[in-house]
């Protein structure tokens, strides 16, 4: 078992965790319309993160603010702010970084981008540079596994500290759009041209996003589970073995990631579960399919996309970050953009926070090439 | 028990071994018809190899060379895992999707190369050919080491539902390509020795500039 040792997000909607839960605790979206996105001839509904507070708050932290991509400077800030939380040595042999991002720097293919060179196209670049920054002598794992990455990421922390090599593992993800996904998107009409609205029956279509997000996580040793704070247990990974661009109509991937955690959980401990919830009809449908052939349709299901849009690679560690908050403040909180059900399918899609004092949540993800990931979270009492 | 190696492949753009020994390939036209040829010489018939992207072929290929002879073929199983890893991700194809948004010169957005910009989409491929509902996953990495993808093979063996894992570097890049890919199981002691197969991966693997 392990458990979170610090945590942060930098989005849209702010620069710490605790400024991102608030927001949305409160209700407030960080997608908005950008009329012009990057020179693409439609406009996009996306989440950005403020480039200017980026760079000035990069800059207060690095002497050597030069060098550094957009994704790297969100990224290290991210993971600077978890550390300082978590009272974390990151120089130290026994740490390990894992880096997650489904596209990295990818928008330095593009001719009009200049001043880095290509080596900032290699993720395992990237991710060197993000532990150099804090001396850290372990060669990073990354973690490219499309959007379930931020899973992924987490259950190889847990995989990694369990076998006694390390005692911390830093999980960090990060995403930024570039015209190079956003046109991508476009190109598979994903997209809606409104607030996205997970699980709704008028759902149109993902938002997508921008963020960095960290979880710092420390080995729980035998005996010390009772104060283990927020902790995770147990993660799975299944593909559709279907199609490798849209999930199968029968949800069995994410079915089978679901059972797998079941082995650990009763479903009367699940206090929510936070879907992937795109917003697009595929993925929501295939969703609902899986949680109720695991026979989970009566706990509460949240999605997070209507606050943060689609944050890709960043997704799962992002809204890992806060479900683990709203399972220690007891709150299924609300899907935004979430109004009214498919008739046929009744989930407990959340329409408002509500109390749930249960002790687990799940999140779920889901991406192309077929996978689907499922990781199971518990509290303890705080350390 | 520990995981143990129980049947590996090499393939490049210019030759395919199993287990050491040369894969039989009939006669190809240019250095870049090699894994069609090979393909032609697995006699298969998996129209969808013709829509992959180089990356996905290549991983494609190696899986068939390593589980053409497994019985029972193609029943679904949820106890196999794939797991890759490789240096440049889906850069090769990034870079062919990224010409085709260049502005004002007449090219649209295309969605099915869009989908490959993934290096993942591999594992799905394998994932699909075999019915394999297993874990599937990508990791990427500045070079190959058989003894971290051994380790971490091991890690998914002791998740209780693994039973195998086809653990692989799978590399495409520009002109070259190279894939090494091992069938990891517990249940075959001794296996076959690491150090009989370790190789030094490709150098050639950089961008020119």
């Amino acid at each position: 078992m392990i458990a979170i040792a610090g945590d942060n997000i930098i989005s849209s909607l702010g620069f710490t965790a605790e400024e991102c839960y608030r927001a949305v605790a409160s209700g407030q979206s960080g997608v908005r319309l950008h009329r012009s996105f990057m020179g693409l001839p439609e406009p996009v509904m996306a989440s950005t993160i403020d480039r200017e507070r980026l760079a000035d708050s990069f800059a207060a932290l690095s002497p050597r603010p030069d060098g550094y991509t957009a994704l790297e400077k969100a990224a290290i800030l991210s993971v600077s702010s978890a550390a300082a939380q978590a009272q974390v040595d990151l120089a130290d042999a026994s740490v390990l970084f894992i880096f997650s991002s489904t596209k990295g720097n990818v928008h330095l293919l593009d001719e009009t981008e200049a001043g880095f060179s290509r080596s900032h196209l290699y993720l395992w670049h990237t991710a060197r540079l993000i532990a150099e920054f804090f001396g850290n002598p372990n060669a990073p794992l990354v973690v490219s596994n499309a959007c379930i990455s931020g899973a992924c990421a987490q259950l190889a922390a847990l995989r990694e500290l369990a076998s006694g090599a390390y005692r911390h593992a830093v999980v960090v993800g990060a995403e930024v759009l570039s015209r190079f996904i956003v046109s991508g998107f476009q190109s598979l009409k994903a997209l809606s041209p409104e607030p996205c609205r997970p699980f709704d029956v008028a759902r149109a279509g993902l938002n997508l996003g921008e963020a960095a997000a960290t979880l710092i996580y420390r080995r729980v040793d035998k005996g010390a589970e009772a104060t283990a704070g927020v902790a995770l247990l147990q993660g799975a990974i299944r593909n559709d073995a279907n199609h490798i661009s849209g999930p199968s109509r029968t949800g069995e991937g994410s079915y089978l990631a679901l059972k797998a955690l079941l082995q650990e959980v009763a479903p009367a401990d699940i206090a929510f579960i936070n879907a992937h919830g795109t917003a697009t009809a595929y993925n929501d449908s295939m969703e609902t399919a899986a949680i109720t052939r695991a026979g989970l349709s009566a706990a509460a299901v949240n999605s997070l996309k209507g606050y943060f849009g689609h944050t890709l690679g960043a997704a799962g560690v992002l809204e890992s970050v806060i479900s683990a908050r709203a399972l220690a403040g007891e709150t299924a909180l609300a899907t935004r953009g979430f109004e009214r059900s498919e008739a046929e399918h009744p989930l407990s899609v959340t329409d408002k926070n509500m109390h749930a004092h249960q002790a687990c949540c799940v999140k779920m993800l889901s991406g192309f090439g077929g996978g689907n990931a499922a990781l199971l979270f518990k509290k303890f009492k705080p350390r | 028990m520990p995981q143990v190696i129980r049947k590996y492949c090499h393939v490049t753009h210019r030759s395919a071994t199993v287990n050491g020994k040369a894969f039989p390939v009939a006669e190809v036209d240019g250095e870049g018809k090699f894994l069609t040829a090979l393909y032609r010489s697995l006699k298969i018939d998996y129209p969808k190899f013709f829509k992959m992207d180089s990356l996905s072929k290549l991983g494609f290929l190696a899986s068939e060379l390593i589980l053409r002879d497994e019985e029972p073929r193609f029943a679904p199983r949820e106890d196999v895992a794939i797991l890759c890893f490789n240096r440049s991700a889906s850069l090769a194809t990034d870079a062919l999707y990224q010409v085709t948004i260049r502005r004002g010169d007449g090219c649209y957005p295309s969605p099915s190369l869009f989908v490959y910009t993934l290096p993942n989409i591999v594992t799905g491929e394998i994932a699909i050919r075999n019915k394999f509902f297993g874990e599937t996953s990508f990791y990427v990495c500045k070079e190959w080491d058989v003894q971290q993808a051994l380790r971490m093979a091991g890690q998914i063996l002791c998740d209780g539902r693994t039973r195998a894992v086809l653990a692989a570097w799978v590399e495409c890049f520009e002109e070259a390509c190279e894939a090494f890919m091992m069938l990891v199981d517990t249940e075959n002691q001794p296996g076959i020795p690491p150090e009989e197969i370790a190789f030094s991966t490709s150098k050639k693997t950089t961008w020119k500039n």
